[in-house]
């Protein structure tokens, strides 16, 4: 008996095991077609703006209206760049403007000026600021002086301080401020750099980095008779592109899209010097409101920056959870 | 070497005082003028009624010609801080008619007298009316829209901080797993943060739009709306909030990520053995080893939050509307020292308060969410 109910017991087991596992996988896969269900929601969540804006900003404008009603919104229909430029808008008998009255962006407003001064006002930013703060952070972090201790308090307790607070009385303090030419403070393209060069976050951030470098190598170079400035850029700089990443894109990120001090400094310039998050407001406000074309700036303003972030996504993602980890 | 060592030491420690001092000097100097120098500033012209744009007058010299010269802004003391925060609470009397009998309308309530006899007098406006024990209330203040810009805030905060924090946090855990294209969704989910804020606030504003704008036909799908979103005083923070966390919420899933990858895998190897589901897992391992990264994460959402400017200057034209539903603290501020009154003084005052609310508010976060176990 024993000998004929042992086998059919352990096929029982393994049946039983066989269906557990089944079981198991079966779970496992369903979870995970779930968790990308859930993943893929929560991407057109997060990209369907974006695609609408860009699909929007080929369209013609009664077209954007009537098909915001339905899917349509996302497929690109009546394809035109228009919105983009009509060179010939007042002729008569123009194609992409047959009333006369229906200019492109380009037409409208000096876009690529106001793209490049926004390059230059953040690149500059950051150029400026990497040497800045990284030479004053190396200071604190390596150097040994009175001012040590107290200024890297100081440069702490200065992260707190938002901005926006002091937005108002830096205006009327610049307002009558000499600058080098005649030109004054306010109104120019400096006038959006130097108040945000010196940064005391990216300095912190420097130091946090600067700290952890063996003391030894410095020591070396000392006995070979380098001096403190020859140490920082011959032996810190080389060792710390990291930092310099992680610094250079935060500020690039907080500075891109600066629209406070901009819209207050520069509040009687014309566009030839202020930046894109103001033109956009600007354009935005300007009659008349033709969407066609707000979608063509938005797309301008957003896509090439996109295709920066893309090329350097790890990068950006780093920075971004050095900024936290660190913080 | 040797020479090295006869030299007296102190050249070598002098020489690097002066170029650490040298090497420090730039930021420094930059950070004193365009950060300590308008901070100090603000705390004395919030004492003064300094103007923009500096007022002419016209005025005799020492030789007796008549000249027109800049009036210096005068002292006020503490006159900009009286008009920004005064409160006064008016009991309202009921309305009697000839015989003195207390009037009804039709649904039987009391009808009581203006509070504008009350309010104009005092120079206040309305804040709220209320009824305490059996008497009518108004609450008035010199600056309503400023306790305005106060209450939406703090909704404001209130509502995004644990919603970005816990949204941070599940997308984090999303894309924390050992599955292949995570990368991508990463991505994705990250690439608001590189937006402009003030161009997406304009892509929102037509997405919102109440007649023909994508959202309300998106929700009407399901049955919901058409919603006024931005036209509602209701609605008009929540749709501003809604964007917000679009924009934000990448940035602190990444912080978040950072904060899973440093949790020791043996952690939850243990707690599976011990038999913990996912929710205890979470609960017990997850939680408790992101505390710091939810300090930080908390923390800075909270300061940004307060900050909270161009997305309203943007989608309300600098109103604040409908209805001051959605003016903040830094939007009254731009438009009192910039835009309408021009006050400098006044709104540097608003600027002084809202630097100390934010620095208490994350003295008081820090010490509650670190004291939680």
């Amino acid at each position: 008996m024993a000998s004929t109910t042992t086998p059919r017991a352990l096929t029982d087991i393994r049946q039983e095991a066989q269906s557990l596992e089944r079981r198991a996988r079966l779970r496992k896969s369903v979870n995970t077609t779930l968790t990308y269900a859930l993943m893929t929601a929560l991407a057109i969540f997060f990209l369907f703006p974006i695609v609408v804006m860009v699909v929007s900003s080929l369209k013609p404008d009664d077209q954007i209206t009537s098909d915001m009603r339905s899917i349509n919104a996302f497929i690109p229909r009546n394809t035109t760049t228009s919105n983009y430029s009509c060179p010939d808008y007042n002729q008569p008998g123009s194609a992409c403007s047959p009333d006369g009255t229906n200019a492109g962006l380009f037409e409208r407003m000096p876009f690529g000026r106001v793209f490049f001064n926004t390059v230059f006002i953040t690149t500059s930013i950051v150029a400026l600021g990497l040497i800045v703060n990284s030479m004053a952070a190396y200071s604190l972090a390596r150097l040994r002086w009175f001012g040590r201790r107290p200024l890297l308090t100081l440069i702490i307790a200065l992260i707190i301080i938002p901005f926006e607070a002091i937005a108002v009385p830096l205006l009327l303090q610049l307002r009558d401020f000499p600058w080098i030419t005649d030109a004054g403070w306010l109104n120019t393209y400096h006038v959006q750099i130097f108040p945000f060069v010196a940064d005391a976050f990216s300095i912190f951030l420097f130091y946090q980095f600067f700290i952890g470098i063996p003391r030894d190598f410095d020591e070396a170079a000392r006995v070979d008779g380098a001096n403190p400035f020859s140490i920082y850029f011959r032996i810190i700089l080389p060792l710390s592109r990291p930092v310099f990443a992680t610094v250079a894109i935060l500020q690039f990120l907080t500075h891109w899209g600066s629209y406070l001090w901009p819209l207050m400094s520069t509040a009687s310039a014309g566009l030839e010097i202020r930046p894109l998050p103001v033109a956009m407001q600007i354009f935005f406000g300007q009659a008349p409101r033709q969407w066609g074309d707000i979608m063509a700036f938005a797309t301008l303003a957003t896509v090439p920056v996109l295709l920066v972030f893309l090329m350097f996504q790890k990068w950006f993602i780093r920075s971004v959870a050095a900024s936290g980890v660190k913080g | 070497m040797l020479i090295k060592r006869n030299r007296p030491r102190f050249d070598e420690k002098t020489a690097e005082q002066i170029t650490a001092l040298a090497m420090f000097a730039p930021a420094g100097l930059l950070l004193a003028f365009f950060l300590i120098l308008p901070f100090v500033n603000a705390f004395r012209l919030s004492l003064t009624d300094q103007p923009l744009v500096p007022r002419l007058i016209t005025t005799t010299n020492e030789n007796g010609d008549t000249v027109r010269v800049q009036e210096a802004a005068e002292n006020v003391g503490l006159d900009n801080y009286r008009d920004l925060l005064s409160l006064r609470v008016f009991r309202l009397e009921a309305e009697r008619d000839d015989q003195g009998q207390v009037i009804r309308d039709e649904a039987g309530n009391i009808e009581y007298e203006s509070a504008r006899a009350y309010l104009r007098p005092a120079g206040m406006q309305s804040l709220a009316e209320f009824n305490l024990l059996g008497s009518r209330y108004v609450l008035g203040a010199t600056d309503a829209p400023f306790y305005r810009s106060l209450a939406n805030i703090f909704t404001f905060v209130i509502l995004v901080v644990p919603l970005q924090t816990s949204f941070a946090l599940g997308l984090a855990m999303l894309v924390n797993q050992k599955l292949p294209g995570k990368n991508a969704f990463r991505t994705i989910y990250f690439s608001p943060v590189v937006t402009t804020m003030a161009v997406v606030s304009v892509l929102w504003f037509f997405l919102y739009n109440p007649s023909s704008g994508l959202i309300n036909s998106f929700i009407s799908v399901f049955g919901l709306g058409p919603y006024d979103w931005l036209d509602h005083p209701a609605s008009a923070m929540i749709s501003i909030l809604l964007l917000s966390i679009w924009q934000g919420v990448g940035f602190q899933m990444v912080i978040y990520l950072a904060g899973l990858q440093e949790i020791p895998e043996e952690l939850y190897e243990a707690a599976g053995l011990d038999g913990a589901n996912t929710f205890q897992r979470f609960r017990f391992i997850t939680l408790p080893s992101l505390r710091n990264t939810t300090l930080f994460v908390a923390i800075s959402t909270t300061i940004l939050a307060f900050k909270l400017f161009v997305q309203v200057d943007v989608m309300t034209f600098g109103t604040g509307g409908p209805s001051l539903s959605t003016i903040t603290p830094i939007l009254h501020m731009v438009n009192q020292g910039f835009r309408e009154a021009q006050a400098v003084g006044y709104a540097s005052a608003i600027a002084v308060v809202f630097v100390l609310l934010v620095l208490a508010i994350s003295l008081v976060q820090r010490r509650v969410l670190s004291s939680e176990r």
